[in-house]
């Protein structure tokens, strides 16, 4: 079964990248929801986990601290940016702020040269990476850890917001606003709490890849267009769907790399996108909902 | 809204064109190989940038994808001149016809959205186009790019001197600046103004949204198209690493230094982007030596962000408000006027 094999190694890192795509494209609901804003800068998180940790590595910290360590310090720097740039031209119009977020994201990617220069680095392996045989297929941990961690966050995510105070809290702020301030919810609040949160997570997808496809300090770019695309084809006003996107981005383009050409990857999802805003704007998985994009 | 506001946003006199046209055309005279060189490379951002700014500014509708028009003009003139041997001329006209029917194509689809979406489609067709050039290697030549791109000739005369073809671009960007000017003053421009304000009022009142911005649209697709196959012509080698996402955020970037509400943001952006870039690229290694050139990245994305922060319309408003200082009359209504203008974006409200 020559054929078997090759395909599930394809789905196993198809299912890889679909789950790093699926933490950074919950960062972005999280925030667009919240906010109403599309954070181009979300990859430069993932980017930040990743340089961070590796540094933090190399100064002969434990690893599991040097992650901690580094998810910490993304999310004080998604902090600063919230309070710097969004905060201070939350009432800009919608082209303003995509700009601002873009600017952001160039900025963060000029500052992480002059810190880490722009050879790509690693991260060592969490765990042993001695690769596993299952049916036929190889399976490296890194990818298991990769797929396990981002199934826990998401989980955990999900309890979040359905089960605790603030995660209800910040629903109420995507489901209407201005019902949660008379509620006594403070969308200031939130929103700094959304983009610590989505930073957070994203930074923990970048350490997650860092051992896999290592780290330099342009790959926030396209991890973040992807996720974007995996967010706009499952749904964006809707974390499972975005979820649910990201795999089937993940999966796509892992076949498409496999079977035809690594150059016609992004052709593919880029098209699917097109493909998907031109015919069902509102994603593929999401509920239909009375509000039009 | 006084007649003498109107007169502010419509102002139709020739003069300031004239005078700035003047002044710039006696540069060749006096500046370096290196000064043309420079407000050469002005020229081609500045005719993008003109088309962006009717799109941006005057419609509110954002892409990030322009690069694939300055590439589908710098591909079509290589192509055509390089490979086949035809005329330079008809093959900067096919190459805007064809980034006028993609425009097309893409548009119709694309304007039935709105905002972020716009903004995703247009970054997604970039790539895609972007893909396109690097993967058809027989036609685009690949990673490697294209080498000798014949220069422009035109009666006999050929453009191969700095001079010539700083120029043949500046009397390009006139005619776009004049022609953009009439749009902007035309019952199109009124409707694209409209457009910006409020879209929903807009229609209420009977504007044909989709005709306007589609119109627009193509408008600076071609604006975009003929840049790129001058700049095919001048530079003779391209690659696909010019028309990257990259490009499409920086040519954006050099519209909102300038400022969205006035069709000179255009040129004054593009010249703040290639000055400050040249400057950069001087000063930067004598102040941090082991930086390099990368510096730029970081300079570009702040200085975008602190202008949109401190300055939302960009840095014309403020050469006015300057301007207006030393006149020593007249300063509260301009600035009240500025503050009207500016670009909304197509902001929504749902």
């Amino acid at each position: 079964m020559e054929t078997f094999s090759q395909m599930l190694q394809l789905l196993f890192s198809g299912l890889t990248i679909g789950a790093i795509y699926a933490l950074i494209a919950v960062g972005f609901v999280v925030i667009y929801n919240v906010t109403g804003i599309l954070n181009f800068a979300q990859g430069e998180f993932a980017m930040f986990g990743a340089l961070i940790s590796i540094s933090l590595v190399k100064a002969n910290l434990p690893l599991w601290l040097a992650i901690i360590l580094s998810i910490i310090i993304v999310a004080a720097i998604g902090g600063i940016f919230e309070r710097t740039a969004i905060h201070t031209a939350r009432k800009s119009s919608m082209t303003t702020l995509i700009i601002i977020t873009i600017g952001v994201s160039i900025a963060f990617r000029g500052i992480a040269i002059l810190i880490w220069g722009t050879q790509a680095q690693t991260l060592p392996p969490f765990t042993d990476n001695t690769p596993i045989q299952f049916l036929d297929a190889v399976l490296l941990p890194q990818n298991l850890w990769a797929i396990g961690l981002s199934i826990v966050i998401l989980i955990v995510m999900m309890y979040f917001f359905n089960y605790t105070f603030t995660g209800k809290s910040l629903t109420a702020c995507v489901v209407n606003p201005f019902a949660a301030r008379l509620m006594g919810i403070n969308p200031n609040k939130m929103s700094l709490f959304a983009v610590v949160v989505s930073a957070a997570v994203g930074a923990l997808a970048g350490t997650v890849i860092a051992p896999i496809s290592g780290a330099s300090y342009d790959m926030g770019m396209m991890l973040g267009i992807k996720a974007f695309v995996a967010a706009v084809v499952g749904g964006l006003t809707n974390a499972p769907a975005a979820i649910a996107g990201a795999f089937l981005i993940g999966i796509i383009e892992a076949f498409t790399e496999g079977l035809w050409s690594s150059g016609l990857k992004d052709v593919v999802s880029f098209s699917l996108l097109l493909l998907i805003l031109f015919v069902k704007p509102e994603g593929l998985f999401a509920k239909a909902s009375g509000k039009r994009v | 809204m006084t007649k003498k506001n109107l007169k502010l946003i419509y102002n139709n006199s020739l003069v300031g064109p004239g005078i700035f046209f003047a002044l710039l055309f006696c540069i060749p005279l006096v500046g370096s190989t290196y000064t043309l060189a420079i407000f050469t490379m002005i020229g081609f951002y500045a005719l993008v940038c003109i088309g962006l700014t009717l799109l941006t500014g005057y419609a509110g509708q954002i892409s990030l994808g322009h690069a694939a028009f300055y590439g589908i003009g710098a591909y079509t003139s290589a192509y055509m001149t390089g490979t086949h041997g035809l005329s330079p001329w008809l093959a900067i006209i096919v190459g805007a016809l064809i980034s006028a029917l993609v425009a097309l194509l893409i548009g119709i689809p694309t304007f039935k959205l709105k905002g972020y979406y716009l903004a995703l489609a247009t970054l997604g067709f970039g790539i895609i186009v972007y893909t396109a050039f690097k993967e058809l290697t027989p036609i685009t030549g690949g990673s490697n790019g294209f080498f000798g791109i014949p220069s422009i000739s035109l009666f006999g005369f050929d453009f191969v001197t700095d001079r010539s073809y700083f120029y043949l671009i500046w009397v390009v960007v006139f005619i776009a600046l004049i022609f953009a000017r009439n749009i902007i003053h035309s019952r199109i421009g009124r409707g694209l103004r409209s457009i910006e304000g409020s879209e929903i009022a807009a229609d209420a009142v009977g504007v044909n949204l989709m005709k306007y911005k589609l119109q627009i649209f193509v408008t600076s697709a071609i604006f975009t198209s003929i840049s790129g196959s001058l700049l095919a012509h001048y530079v003779s080698f391209i690659n696909p690493d010019l028309f990257t996402a990259n490009t499409s955020i920086y040519l954006l970037i050099m519209v909102i230094i300038g400022g969205l509400s006035n069709i000179w943001g255009a040129i004054v952006g593009s010249a703040m982007y290639v000055l400050l870039g040249e400057l950069l690229k001087h000063y930067i290694p004598l102040m941090l030596p082991n930086v390099g050139g990368e510096f730029e990245i970081v300079f570009f994305g702040l200085l975008l962000v602190l202008t949109l922060i401190y300055m939302p319309n960009g840095l014309v408003p403020q050469f006015d408000k300057i301007l207006s200082k030393f006149r020593k009359k007249g300063n509260a209504t301009h600035m009240s006027l500025t503050i009207n203008t500016q670009a909304t974006g197509g902001k929504t409200n749902d």
